[in-house]
This record gives structure tokens, sequence and C-alpha cells, in this order.
């Protein structure tokens, strides 16, 4: 629903609905059209599966039991340990950036009064945030958690600059979330006597999951392929993190050291695919708690 | 019949920014009887029946002054809004059932106020869906989404989930008006029943249904009421040049 694999078949199904009942009379501008657009769909459609055709072919043959082996040594590039590294940067980043997003939207939308200064101050912050490249959130995560505070290279270094990374993707979907709930709802709850942080955390969020999910979403899709941020935050060391405070290679940064190396190529395709198989296990995942969440 | 008060309304004066929305609105709504408000489009009603219950709270820009009385009691003053609100239920023009399940629509109200026990819950949800008369059709499905009910049976379970919290007065705003007649009908008929427990003031627009339904009448022009009176009298001899104008349709 949220990310752009799974937007594409959507529209191919829409587009071809569309041009089921003939229009002869606006022949050729409506041929045009559809060529421009059935081509584009193609050309989209073509490329991915081109790109996943092509890792997966360079990646599978590969894929060894030895990639998953316990320890990681230069001859076996072992990727389990950055897969768990992976999963702990992911949950850590979500459990203190969730919290702060939603509960800042929920202030926006919910509480705050319109016209209110600090509201158009909050949105423009964030509106910047999210345009600001990734590599300077390492930059800034670097010289504030890792040497300001000498928190080193580590897993929290890490996880706290994804997490103010990922704040303006997961609020702004929470944003447009709340303020998709018709007003019907809160006008019926406050009517029955609710106060407001019932309405809010009874009747509000629960309405608005489906959005709030598909913003976790694309946040989690950010975190599992964000390496520059974490190269200067995190640090690149092959075992597992023992702490807090030890560094650790997430799989997209094992990657990128792999490939950058140059030594290991083939490697780095096995753990590409490996990559592309988790993003797309969390795709499924999230859009089969997307739509049991809205069918309910 | 009992003439006791209910509603004492003196000298309400309501703003919205600038604009003057209620004009010194002096009114008394018995209790246990159903009192209609009628007028043109955007004259106050539904203002004046949020009021009621202060749903303009919400409302920014909104100002109130001048006082209303529930059973004596000053409701803007010292009164907590959702104390009020549960005394005082709702029922909105269009029907708005929450995305949840039809048992926990009605369990919703008493919830809030702190009814846990199931048996209380089970209780209250069946009484409530029986005095809106939609027991029978829903009972089978309580645990299925109300969303998936037809638009006459939202409303009327919209009615239920109000009586569910147990409220002495009962405020519909045009409660019929996205209904089809045999829906309409059946609430007609179900306000009727209500009465005997409930005061009930309600807007409507449709004036066969003010004279069926209701024992007294407020006629809103601009903001004022310039008459209010026994149903059946304000519709047979207006007092009123201007309600005479409006209810035998030379309006303009
Ligand atoms: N939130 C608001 N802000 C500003 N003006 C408002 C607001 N709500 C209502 N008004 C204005 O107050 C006047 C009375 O509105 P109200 O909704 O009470 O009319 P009404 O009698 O219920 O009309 P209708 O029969 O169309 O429902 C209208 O002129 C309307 O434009
Ligand atoms: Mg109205």
């Amino acid at each position: 629903m949220s990310s752009r694999t799974m937007a594409l078949p959507k529209q191919r199904i829409r587009t071809g609905r569309r041009s089921n009942p003939p229009e002869p009379t606006q022949g050729i501008q409506s041929l045009v059209l559809r060529v421009l657009v059935y081509g584009a769909a193609i050309c989209t459609f073509a490329v991915l599966l081109f790109l996943i055709g092509y890792i997966l072919i360079r990646g599978i043959p590969y894929l060894t039991p030895d990639l998953f082996s316990l320890e990681y040594t230069s001859e076996n590039c072992s990727m389990l340990p950055s897969i768990i590294t992976t999963v702990e940067m992911t949950l850590l980043s979500l459990v203190i950036a969730i919290p702060v997003s939603v509960f800042t939207a929920v202030y926006l939308v919910e509480y705050a009064k319109k016209g209110n200064k600090l509201v158009g101050l909050m949105r423009l912050t964030t509106e910047t945030l999210s345009g600001i490249p990734s590599i300077v959130y390492g930059l800034f995560g670097m010289l504030f958690f890792v040497t300001q505070l000498h928190w080193k290279l580590s897993l929290l270094s890490g996880s706290l600059t994804l997490s103010i990374m990922v704040l303006p993707l997961i609020m702004r979907s929470t944003e447009e979330a709340l303020l998709a709930v018709p007003d019907l709802y809160r006008e019926a709850s406050f009517g029955l006597g609710a106060g407001r942080l019932r309405t809010v955390f009874r009747i509000v969020l629960p309405s608005a999951m489906p959005g709030i999910l598909a913003g976790i979403i694309l946040a989690v899709g950010r975190i599992v392929g964000e390496t520059a941020a974490l190269i200067y935050t995190a640090g690149t060391a092959t075992e597992l993190p023992s702490g807090l405070f030890s560094s650790g290679r997430t799989l997209a940064v094992h990657m990128y050291c792999l490939s950058s190396e140059g030594l290991h190529t083939d490697q780095a395709y096995a753990t590409a695919v490996v990559l592309l198989l988790i993003v797309l296990a969390m795709n499924t995942i999230s859009a089969l708690i997307a739509r049991k969440l809205t069918k309910n | 019949m009992s003439m006791h008060t209910k509603y004492k309304i003196q000298d309400l004066n309501l703003h919205y920014g600038t604009f003057h929305a209620l004009k010194n609105i002096n009114l008394e709504l018995p209790e246990k009887e159903i009192t209609a408000f009628i007028g043109p489009s955007g004259c106050g009603k539904s203002t004046l029946l949020k009021t009621l219950n202060r749903m303009n709270d919400l409302v920014e820009g909104c100002s109130i002054d001048g006082t209303v009385l529930l059973d004596g009691e000053d409701i803007f003053d010292r009164m907590d809004v959702n104390v009020l609100r549960r005394r005082v239920g709702m029922v909105f023009q269009k029907p708005n059932p929450f995305p949840m399940s039809i048992y926990d629509n009605i369990a919703f109200g008493p919830r809030t106020h702190g009814i846990r026990k199931k048996a209380k819950l089970d209780e209250i949800v069946e009484k409530s869906l029986r005095d809106a008369a939609i027991w029978d059709e829903v009972k089978d499905r309580l645990d299925k989404s109300a969303l998936g009910m037809s638009g006459g049976q939202q409303q009327r379970l919209c009615i239920a989930r109000a009586l569910a919290i147990q409220p002495e007065v009962l405020l519909m705003d045009e409660p019929t008006s996205a209904l089809d007649p045999i829906s309409t009908m059946k609430v007609e008929d179900l306000v009727q029943e209500l009465k005997r427990e409930y005061t009930i003031v309600m807007v409507t627009h449709n004036m066969q249904q003010a004279t069926r339904v209701s024992d007294k009448t407020a006629f809103f022009l601009l903001g004022e009421v310039v008459e209010f009176n026994e149903t059946a009298e304000l519709f047979s001899m207006p007092k009123d040049q201007r309600t005479e104008n409006y209810i035998t349709g030379r309006f303009g």
C-alpha cells in the first residue's frame, strides 16, 4: 500500500479498468494517451523486474550456508551478525521515533489551536528535516552523539540518528491519517461525554491506524536501507554488538563494505538477495496488517 | 402532564467571531415533552441545540453570554462539561456510528463513564437497542461492524448509543433528514415512545414532522426566536405574521 513496489500492480489494474468502454470519438488522442500510460507502466515494471532479476541471478548461486554462520570472518563473510544488528537497530530506532512522532502529530492535529504560531514552526521544521540528505544526519550524529556525548560509534548513536531521520516521515503520515478521520467521530465521542484524551486514544488513533502504520513501514524501509547515516554513527564492526554502546553494522552497511572492499563482490550480491527478501517480506506483512486493520 | 421546566434559557447571545448567531434567546423547555425547533436554513437552530450540551465549546471563535439552566443549574458555571453531556445525549444529522462493532458502539458511552463489567454492559447494550427499536434487527450480529448497516439502522443505532448513557435529555439535529420515509417513520415512532422517559429537543426542516411529533414548537428566524408555543396552536393560529408566512410557505 505504502511502498512503491506494492503500488505498482494496483495502478496497472486501474488503467486496465478504465480502458474497458471503448471511446471511438476521441480516437488518436486517447490512443496516444493509452500508449503513454501503458508505456510508462511497462517501463517501470520492466526496470524493477530487471533489477530484481539481476540481483537474484548474481546473488543466489553464492548463497551458501557459510554466509549464515554465527561468527563473521574475512573468509566466510557471514551476514548473520549484521542481520541481527539490523533487527536491533530497527527496533531501537522505532521505539524512540514512534512515540515522539505520533504524539507530536496528535498534539498538532488534536490539541493545538488553529493559527497557533508554534504549529507553523513545527511543520516548517519537519518539512525541512525530511528534505535533508541522510549523510547530513550522519555527520550530525557523529558530531553530537559520538563525539560530544562520548557515546562512541554505537548502536545507540546510530539508532538515535536514524530515529531523528525518520521522525518527520512518521509524523507527516500520522498527521495526514489523523486529519483524514472524520470530525463526525470526534463529535459523537464528545457528545457521549468522553474527554479529549479518551476520544483521541479510543476513537481517533484506532481509525487512523492504517495510515500511521504506512508511515512506520516507510520508516522501516529507510532504516533498513540506510548506510550513509550509519557508517559515521554506528560504525562497521563485524561482530554482534554486545550492548547499546558497542558498534555494529546493519545488513545494508555490511553490503556496502563488502562491495567497496571489492574482494567479495559475489557475497555482496548474495547479501543483496537477503536484503531484498527482508524488505519484500516486511512489505507483505505490513500490507496484510493494514488490510486486516481496515477491515475491522 | 408534568410542567417542570428542564431547560431555562435566559438572554442567551452567541457570536461566531463577529457574527451574531443567536440574539436574546429566552426559552423554557418542559420536561418529558418534545420541543421542535423550526425555521429557515441558517437561522441558528443547530447552534442553539449545540449550546444546550456545549458542543459549541469546540468551535473556535464562538462566544456565549447569558445563562442556560438545566434543572436550575447553570451549565456554563461549575458544571463539568462531560457530566453535562452525560445528562444530555445528542443525535446528529448524519448517522455517525464509530468504525467498530455494533456492541462496542453502544458500550462506548457506558465504558466512558466507568462501567466495565461485562454482564452489566451486555444488559445496557440490549436495553438500549430494544429502546431504540432495533434489537431484533441486530441481535445476531452485535460483533459485526456498525458501518455495514443501512442508513436508517445506523441512525437508530446512534439513538441507542445516546440512550446507553441514560441521559435525561435527548438533542436531535434533523435526525431523519438523511433517511428514507420508512426509516423516518420508525424514528418518529421511536421518538414518541422515548418521550415517556426523556426530554427531547428536535430540530426539523419538515413541518409535518413537527406537527406529528412535537408538543411545543419554537420558530426561529435570523438568530431570534420569533414564536414559541404549543405545536397545535402555533400551527393553527400563529400570533406573529412571520410565523404565519413561514408555515404557510409564503416565506420570502
Ligand atoms: N462554526 C461556525 N463558524 C461560523 N459561523 C457559523 C458556524 N456554525 C454556524 N455558523 C453560522 O451561524 C448561523 C446559524 O447556523 P446554524 O447551523 O445554527 O443554522 P441552522 O438553523 O441549523 O441551519 P440549517 O437548517 O441549515 O441546519 C449560520 O449563518 C451559519 O453560517
Ligand atoms: Mg442545522
